[in-house]
């Protein structure tokens, strides 16, 4: 870590610090209806360096969807099971499965999903990973759990980006972690703020701001390598990073022509073009789903809100019309819901919109930069409350709510991964 | 040498004294050690090594009206108040008799709302200054007007004076 330091912005991944526990979580809320599922130690999980069955206990009960029920008992994928007990003992499906170390130091991960109503096996994976990947085979076993049961991809082995600041001593990071906080590793650091990291649809690069040059200026960074380039370097300031849904292009926001505008780029930094064009401020262009619209936030009509446009340009068209200030627009991966911030009643708060409809819902308070999980079933949001700045997420129906907090500094800034291999 | 010779002994007498008043033990005296002198090259008494009297830059008098290089702003206004104009005229005024000298103008906010927002809100301050500026004649080439949004905070804490505070474009010479 103190290395970290005297190196200012040229942090590979090689040489970040990976290290437990980063955040705490805490749990409020579940959802309407939880799927009542029984997970088992795993046969000889203490081998691997990380307790497999318990990552996956952790992931399904963070999710609300499901009521975990603690097996009590050791269980391997390949002991015959009575699934009858366990019906009777309120589950609906059993995990259960076993983790041996290899000759070559690997970890074999076995798991079977159970169908402890009808009976039968409803899913089953095996891997071979090296042991500091025993964490993401329990998360991608996790995942398997709750695609079966909920027929929606799993979240758990998708990774987050943060920012993590301690301004009173200049140290600014932005951070990259499992979805849950575990596994924090740092990706860039140095003496001036960033903000807005967006990552890349294939999940190996990051776009962010960085205050370095003393104005704002965007940056690429490959997380793999740590190698990194401007994207947009223009007179004026330079901001709010956007990636299309193919990975080739970026939308931008930057002040050159006097105000701040919205800018399409190619994801080499060519190919600069003008894509709104008023005298106020447009900026936090989002994508849409399909690619062909860009959401973003303009004060055209006097205060902040939401409006869209082609990706090619022309007419905007205004999309929220209730509180003067709508801001930080993002589509949700399927294309039907917008979240937004919104300030009512003096705080500020997290809603979603269906798009279809115009139907509103309030689903947090005290959020900023709002970032959907890749399934769109959950939403991430900078938290103000006590003086700092912490991480939560929320169910896109409200009902399932937690925080992660850590002990030092603030945490702001979220942007959630994508799905990865 | 005179002077160094009586301070040297001043330290001593000082150091002696002190030591007389506090009952401890003696400890051995310091060995110091002395750089030996440098010979000053014989000059030529006839010589004359001219001396230009430093004519202060304004801009480095700290006592001076440019020592002023914050614009502030009224909540939710991007428009500069009657306080900052002569702070704008000031260094508009240095500005259009220093071509060669660039400013950046820094927009800040309260950290109130959403941090690209609060960006462009930033920028707006930053971009008020630079207009004010640029129709009192400083050429644009001189001026870079960017943002620093809610991330650089003057004032830390919430309430009205903080966010007062931040509610602020600063003059960066470069």
């Amino acid at each position: 870590m103190k290395k970290l330091h005297t190196i200012l912005f040229s942090v590979s991944l090689l040489m970040g610090s990976a290290a437990h526990a980063q955040f705490r979580v805490e749990i409020a809320g579940v959802s309407s209806t939880q799927i009542p599922v029984a997970v088992a130690a795993f046969a000889d999980e203490g081998v691997a360096p990380d307790q497999v069955s318990a990552i996956i206990r952790a992931d399904l009960e963070r999710s609300g969807v499901f009521k975990v029920i603690d097996a009590g008992q050791v269980i391997s994928d390949s002991a015959s099971i009575d699934a009858g007990a366990w019906k009777a003992r309120g589950a609906d499906a059993l995990v259960v499965g076993s983790v041996a170390r290899q000759p070559d130091g690997r970890f074999a991960v076995r798991y079977k999903l159970l169908d402890t109503v009808k009976g039968g096996q409803l899913s089953a994976l095996g891997g071979e990973v090296q042991p500091r990947y025993t964490r993401l085979q329990a998360h991608r076993i996790a995942d398997d759990v709750y695609e079966k049961l909920t027929g929606v991809r799993g979240i758990f082995s998708t990774r987050i980006a943060y920012v993590k600041e301690n301004r009173a001593g200049r140290n600014y990071a932005l951070a990259v972690a499992d979805a849950d906080g575990e596994n924090e590793i740092i990706a860039v650091q140095g003496r001036e703020p960033i903000i807005s990291p967006s990552w890349s649809p294939d999940g190996g690069k990051v776009a962010y701001v960085s205050f370095e040059d003393r104005k704002p200026v965007i940056y690429m960074q490959d997380l793999v390598s740590g190698k990194r380039r401007v994207i947009a370097n223009e007179k004026g300031s330079n901001s709010a990073p956007s990636w299309s849904p193919d990975g080739s292009k970026l939308a931008i926001a930057l002040s050159k022509s006097g105000s701040y505008q919205v800018y399409i780029v190619n994801a080499d930094g060519s190919g600069l073009r003008r894509l709104s064009n008023s005298n106020g401020i447009d900026t936090e262009p989002q994508f849409s789903a399909d690619g062909q619209t860009i959401y973003f936030t303009s004060d055209r009509s006097g205060g902040p809100q939401i409006y869209k446009m082609s990706v090619n340009g022309g007419n905007a068209t205004r999309v929220t019309f209730n509180g003067s200030y709508n801001i930080s627009p993002r589509v949700a991966p399927d294309g039907k819901t917008l979240a937004w911030i919104s300030q009512r009643d003096g705080g500020f708060s997290l809603y979603a919109m269906d798009l279809a409809s115009g139907q509103e819902l309030r689903l947090a308070d005290g959020a900023t930069e709002p970032s959907f999980s890749p399934n769109g079933k959950y939403i991430m949001y900078a938290n103000k409350g006590g003086g700092r700045t912490a991480l939560a997420v929320v169910s896109v129906d409200g009902r399932v709510k937690q925080r992660l907090t850590t002990k030092a500094g603030n945490i702001r800034e979220p942007s959630w991964g994508p799905f990865m291999k | 040498m005179r002077n160094t010779k009586s301070l040297a002994f001043i330290i001593a007498s000082a150091a002696l004294l002190a030591a007389c008043k506090t009952p401890v033990p003696e400890t051995a005296a310091p060995v110091v050690e002395k750089s030996p002198e440098p010979v000053a090259a014989a000059q030529d008494p006839r010589d004359i090594r001219p001396v230009e009297t430093a004519t202060v830059d304004p801009l480095n008098d700290p006592k001076g009206v440019l020592a002023n290089r914050s614009v502030y702003f009224d909540f939710d206004s991007y428009v500069v108040r009657e306080d900052g104009k002569p702070v704008v005229a000031n260094h508009a005024g240095y500005l259009t008799k220093n071509q060669g000298r660039k400013v950046l103008i820094q927009g800040n906010t309260d950290d109130r709302g959403g941090t690209e927002y609060n960006l462009a809100l930033g920028q707006k301050r930053a971009e008020a200054v630079r207009r004010s500026m640029a129709s009192l004649g400083v050429a644009e080439n001189q001026m870079e007007a960017v943002s620093l949004g809610e991330e650089k905070p003057k004032a830390t804490g919430s309430g009205e004076a903080a966010w007062a505070e931040n509610r602020r474009a600063d003059i960066v010479y470069q």
